[in-house]
C-alpha cells in the first residue's frame, strides 16, 4: 500500500505490504506532480514486504525528479538493496546522442533526393563496370574464381530448378491455351490453340516464366547468401585478402545463370506446349498428331532464338540484382530480408523494361 | 533472510547429439543467490549446457531441475512457464535488429505482463538505467557498440525480474574496462535483486571476481572435472587439468 502526506511543503511516503506488479499510473501521476511544489520528500518502508521492479520504478521516477528539482531526498528503513538499485539506476555513464531527424526545407529534401538517386545510379554503373573487368580478367585467365564455386552455382540453378520450371511452365502453357480456345471456339479455331501456345511460348512467355521463376528462387538465394556474408564479415575478410569480390563471388553466380538460363527457357517452352497440348487433346478432341503439327508448323527458328536470347539477358539480370543487393547489404539481420526483397523486385522490373527494349529493337530489325 | 534453495539441480545428465555423446555423468546444483560459473575449454560443451539449462536441447539421459521442474520430462508449456522467470543474456547481445532498444526491453513486459503502457514505458526506462543506458530508448541495436549491445542486452533479460539470469560468455568480445563494468554489474544485480547467476565463460579474471561456485567440464573425459568455488579449486585443484586451466598453464605444467 502506498500513502502519502504533504507536511510543510514536504512529501512524506509510506510503504508498507506487498508491491508486485503495483500498476495505479493515476495515483503515481498525482504523486509525482507534488514534486513541482515541495520543498523535501521523505520516504519510509517500515513494514514493506515483498516487491517488485514496479516499486523501484516509482522510487527512481520520484528521486529523479527531485534531484532535477534540487529537493532534498530521505530514507528511512528502506531496504538497501532497493535504496542500492535507485542509486544505481540514477548513475547516468554518458549522455546518448541521436543523430539528427530533423526535416530539412523542401529543396534540400529534393536536393537530398536527386542526389540519392544518382548515388544509386552510380553505384549500379560501377559494379556493372566491376563485372565487366571480372570478365575481362576471366577470358585472360587472371580471375580468382575456384571451379568448385562455379560448379556448385551451375548446380544451384541448372536441375535443382527443372522441378519448378516444369510445374510452372506446364501451368502456363494449360492458362493460354484455355484463354486462347474460349475465343478461337466462337470461329471454329480451336486448332490454331496449337500455334497460339507455340508461338507465345517460344517467342516470351517461356522466358519471362524462367526469368520470373529464378529470380525468386535463385536471385533471391545469391541477395540472401551474400548479405548474409555481409553481415558476417566474409567480404571485408576477402577484401582484406586482397581476393577481389567480383572474382569470386559475382563471377561464378553470373557464369551459371548466364548458362543455365537459355536452357531452362527451352525446358519451359516445350513444358508450356506440352501443357497447352493437355487442353488442346482433352478438352477441344484435337489429335495428338494434328496439334504437333500445327505447332511444328507455327514454330520458327527466329521465335525460338528470340525466347533464348531473352532468356541469357534474364540471366545476366537475376544473377546482377542478386549479386548488387547482396554485395550492398548492411550489417543487420533486417538488411538482409531488404536486400532479397529488393533483389528480387528489381529483377522484375528490369526483365520487364527489357523485353520492351528488346521487342521494340527486333521489330526494327523486323526479326 | 537468506534461504539456501537448489535453484537448479543437474543430476547425472548425458548431452548427446545422434550417437555423439558429448557429456555424461554430469551432476551439480545451484543454490538461490550463487553467482555459478561453468567453466572450461573451447570445445567442451559449455554452450551445450547452457542450451540444456534453458530448455532448447532436451537431455539425453539424467535430470535438470530448474525450479523444481524436470526439463527432462516437463511440457513445453511447464518449460514455457519456468523459462518466464529467467533471463538470458547472449554472447552477441541477440537484440532484435528492427526494434529500437525501448521496444527490444518492452517486448517481454507487453507478451506476459498486463502493465499499462505507460507503467512498461517507465520500467523500460528502468532497466535500462539500471545497466547505464539512461536515454537510450530510441536507439537501434545498430547504432550502438558491443559493449552497449551486452548491457541492453542484460535490460531484456532483466525485463520481468526473473529469479535466474544466463550468461553466455559475457566478456567475449569485450575490452577489459568494458568486460569489469560488466562483471560488476552482473554482482550488483546478484546482491540488489538476489537474482541467481549462471554465467558460462572462460575468462579466468570474470571467474575469480564473480564466482562463488563453478563447474569445470572436461572435453577428455566428457564430463565434470571439478566442482566448487573457483577460488577453492585453484587452492586445492582436485586435478592437473583444472589447476592448468585456472592458471592458464603457468602452474600446471611445473
Amino acid at each position: 500500500m502506498l500513502k502519502y502526506e504533504v507536511q510543510n511543503k514536504r512529501i512524506c511516503i509510506s510503504l508498507a505490504g506487498d508491491f508486485v506488479g503495483y500498476d495505479f499510473p493515476e495515483e503515481k501521476e498525482k504523486l509525482y506532480s507534488l514534486l513541482n511544489s515541495a520543498s523535501g520528500l521523505f520516504i519510509s518502508a517500515k513494514n514493506l514486504k515483498n516487491w517488485d521492479s514496479t516499486l523501484l520504478v516509482i522510487l527512481y521516477q520520484l528521486v529523479k525528479q527531485a534531484q532535477e528539482k534540487h529537493i532534498g531526498v530521505e530514507f528511512e528503513d528502506v531496504p538497501e538493496n532497493l535504496e542500492h538499485l535507485v542509486h544505481l539506476a540514477l548513475k547516468v555513464d554518458r549522455k546518448p546522442s541521436l543523430p539528427s531527424s530533423e526535416k530539412g526545407s523542401y529543396l534540400e529534401n529534393l536536393g537530398e533526393w536527386g542526389w540519392n538517386i544518382y548515388s544509386s545510379l552510380h553505384r549500379a554503373f560501377s559494379f556493372g563496370g566491376k563485372v565487366l573487368s571480372s570478365f575481362r580478367r576471366l577470358f585472360q585467365g587472371a580471375a580468382v574464381m575456384r571451379g568448385v564455386d562455379f560448379l556448385f552455382a551451375l548446380e544451384g540453378c541448372s536441375y535443382k530448378a527443372v522441378g519448378i520450371m516444369s510445374l510452372v511452365s506446364f501451368m502456363i502453357g494449360l492458362i493460354l491455351a484455355f484463354v486462347g480456345a474460349v475465343q478461337l471456339k466462337t470461329f471454329g479455331a480451336q486448332i490454331y490453340v496449337a500455334s497460339l501456345v507455340a508461338i507465345g511460348m517460344t517467342r516470351i512467355m517461356g522466358a519471362i516464366m524462367a526469368g520470373v521463376i529464378m529470380s525468386g528462387r535463385t536471385g533471391a538465394s545469391y541477395a540472401a547468401t551474400i548479405g548474409t556474408m555481409q553481415v558476417n564479415e566474409e567480404i571485408d575478410a576477402l577484401k582484406t585478402m586482397g581476393i577481389p569480390t567480383m572474382d569470386f563471388l559475382v563471377l561464378p553466380r553470373m557464369l551459371s545463370l548466364m548458362i543455365t538460363m537459355p536452357l531452362l527457357t527451352i525446358w519451359a517452352d516445350f513444358m508450356g506446349m506440352f501443357g497447352g497440348a493437355f487442353v488442346g487433346v482433352v478438352m477441344l478432341d484435337i489429335s495428338p498428331q494434328e496439334y504437333w503439327k500445327y505447332s511444328i508448323e507455327a514454330m520458327n527458328l527466329s521465335n525460338f532464338m528470340v525466347g533464348i536470347f531473352h532468356g541469357f539477358v534474364f540471366g545476366i539480370i537475376i544473377a546482377l540484382c542478386g549479386c548488387y543487393y547482396g554485395i550492398n547489404c548492411g550489417r543487420n539481420a533486417d538488411s538482409v530480408g531488404v536486400a532479397t526483397t529488393k533483389a528480387v523486385v528489381s529483377a522484375i522490373v528490369l526483365m520487364i523494361v527489357a523485353t520492351g527494349i528488346i521487342t521494340m529493337l527486333f521489330e526494327v530489325l523486323g526479326i | 533472510m537468506m534461504e539456501n534453495k537448489a535453484k537448479i539441480i543437474v543430476d547425472d545428465l548425458t548431452i548427446a547429439y545422434g550417437d555423439f555423446v558429448l557429456m555424461k555423468n554430469v551432476s551439480f546444483k545451484v543454490n538461490k543467490g550463487d553467482i555459478f560459473i561453468i567453466m572450461g575449454g573451447s570445445g567442451c560443451g559449455k554452450s551445450s549446457l547452457l542450451r540444456v539449462l534453458t530448455g532448447l536441447v532436451p537431455p539425453a539421459k539424467g535430470d535438470v531441475l530448474i525450479n523444481n521442474v524436470n526439463f527432462a520430462n516437463a511440457s513445453q508449456a511447464q518449460k514455457d512457464e519456468v523459462m518466464k522467470k529467467c533471463g538470458i543474456l547472449y554472447q552477441s547481445g541477440a537484440l532484435f535488429s528492427s526494434m529500437t532498444l525501448a521496444e527490444n526491453i518492452a517486448l517481454p513486459l507487453q507478451q506476459y505482463t498486463n502493465y499499462s503502457d505507460k507503467l512498461i514505458k517507465e520500467l523500460v526506462s528502468l532497466k535500462l538505467a539500471l545497466v547505464g543506458l539512461t536515454g537510450f530508448e530510441d536507439f537501434y541495436p545498430s547504432e550502438i557498440s558491443g559493449g552497449m549491445k551486452k548491457r541492453a542486452g542484460l535490460a531484456r533479460a532483466l525485463a520481468l525480474d526473473p529469479e535466474i539470469v544466463y550468461f553466455d560468455e559475457p566478456s567475449a568480445g569485450l575490452d577489459p574496462i568494458s568486460s569489469k563494468l560488466l562483471d560488476d554489474l552482473i554482482i550488483e544485480i546478484n546482491q540488489s535483486l538476489g537474482t541467481t547467476i549462471v554465467v558460462v565463460t572462460h575468462e579466468l579474471s570474470s571467474i575469480f571476481a564473480i564466482g562463488n561456485n563453478s563447474v569445470f567440464l572436461d572435453a577428455d573425459v566428457k564430463g565434470v572435472g571439478g566442482y566448487g568455488d573457483p577460488k577453492e579449486l585453484l587452492k586445492n585443484p582436485p586435478n592437473q587439468k583444472l589447476l592448468n586451466f585456472l592458471t592458464r598453464g603457468e602452474k600446471g605444467n611445473a
